[in-house]
């Protein structure tokens, strides 16, 4: 293998670090939000070495978060756990599949292994730069990294501080997930057409929560919510022609 | 500590997690741009979100109501997460002491 020129390593390194640079406020959020989950991690029961497995390979965090619904040690639900994760990340097809124009023919397989730092946080700061013309993988890569360190970091600190904060509710912090993932909905709001959508989810969501215990509302509320969605655009199409 | 299920549990939701990453780079260009698999991928996210934070705020006492709408006012108003997350907890950490809730 070549030795990149010197030029081009300072290139991946100023854009790493402005790819960094960019997510350091949202990950503020990212840090104040793997706080809460290691402390919540620590009241399901899950041991220190547990927590930094899973934050270090699974690296997800809503994911993570629906987990610990799950998480009873004795009777783990492995299949139910692993569904989960698989039904909550579903939308990282998506976003990856976005980032296509930044790995050319051949760089493909490198860049599959670049998706594991994929984040929302990174990948919007990413597409943001795209938009404008720029936006390179060390750019991604940047946002990954340090979105990474910040999960890391934190959820291993809420697990251990989660001796001292027994009750993260009595401080409010359990509203800390609630409230991110509302105002990143409101960040997605793109114009009436999201109204159906968005109501069929959350009332399904809401029914599915009082019938069945568990993370099934995500599942079933997502589904209802993007299928009606997806009929009420084909049908308008449909009219429109 | 670690038991083999909670290992089988991680390794298997890593798994998944980087198959679905990956995947989605990989299959990128065989996605259908249009049609109704396209649209329906489309509203998968704004859904998934909608159904998370339903259950929490609908069927909350008055404490998350008031702070779920400090967090949409805070949202609109500085465009900022953290702003808008640090208000949902000031407020709903305030509402529960005042209301007892």
């Amino acid at each position: 293998m070549e030795k990149p020129l010197p030029s081009a390593r300072n290139r991946f390194w100023s854009q790493f670090t402005l790819g960094a640079r960019a997510c350091l406020p949202v990950c503020i959020s990212v840090a104040a939000y793997g706080v809460v989950w290691g402390v919540l991690a620590r009241q399901a029961g899950l041991s220190l070495l547990e927590v930094v497995l899973m934050s270090g390979l699974v690296f997800a965090g809503s994911a993570q978060f629906v987990a610990l619904d799950q998480w009873t040690p004795g009777a783990l639900p492995v299949g139910a756990l692993v569904l989960a994760a698989l039904i909550v990340n579903l939308r990282y097809l998506l976003l990856t599949a976005t980032l296509r124009p930044l790995f050319p023919p051949g760089t493909v397989g490198r860049g599959a292994l670049a998706m594991a730092l994929v984040t929302d946080e990174n990948w919007a700061m990413t597409v943001g730069e795209m938009a404008k013309g720029r936006g390179t993988p060390a750019f991604l890569l940047g946002g990954g990294v340090l979105a990474y360190a910040c999960w890391m970091g934190a959820t291993v600190t809420g697990r251990l501080l989660g001796a001292a904060i027994d009750d993260p509710a009595a401080y409010g912090l359990d509203f800390a997930f609630t409230a991110t993932f509302l105002a990143l909905l409101l960040g997605m709001w793109r114009g009436k057409a999201d109204l159906v959508p968005w109501l069929v989810a959350a009332l399904a969501a809401v029914a599915t929560a009082r019938l069945i215990p568990g993370s099934w509302h995500i599942v079933v509320g997502g589904l209802c919510g993007s299928l009606a969605g997806a009929l009420l655009e084909i049908r308008r199409a449909g009219s429109a022609r | 500590m670690i038991t083999t299920a909670s290992l089988l549990a991680i390794l298997g939701m890593a798994a998944v997690t980087l198959a679905i990453k990956a995947g989605g780079l990989l299959l990128a260009e065989r996605l259908p741009t249009t049609g109704f698999a396209a649209a329906w991928l489309r509203h998968i996210p704004g859904a998934v979100l909608a159904a998370l934070v339903a259950p929490a705020i609908l069927t909350g006492k008055p404490a998350e109501i008031a702070a779920a709408l400090a967090t949409t006012l805070v949202w609109f108003a500085s465009r900022n997460l953290f702003a808008a997350m640090a208000a949902g907890i000031l407020v709903v950490y305030l509402a529960r002491r005042l209301l007892g809730a």
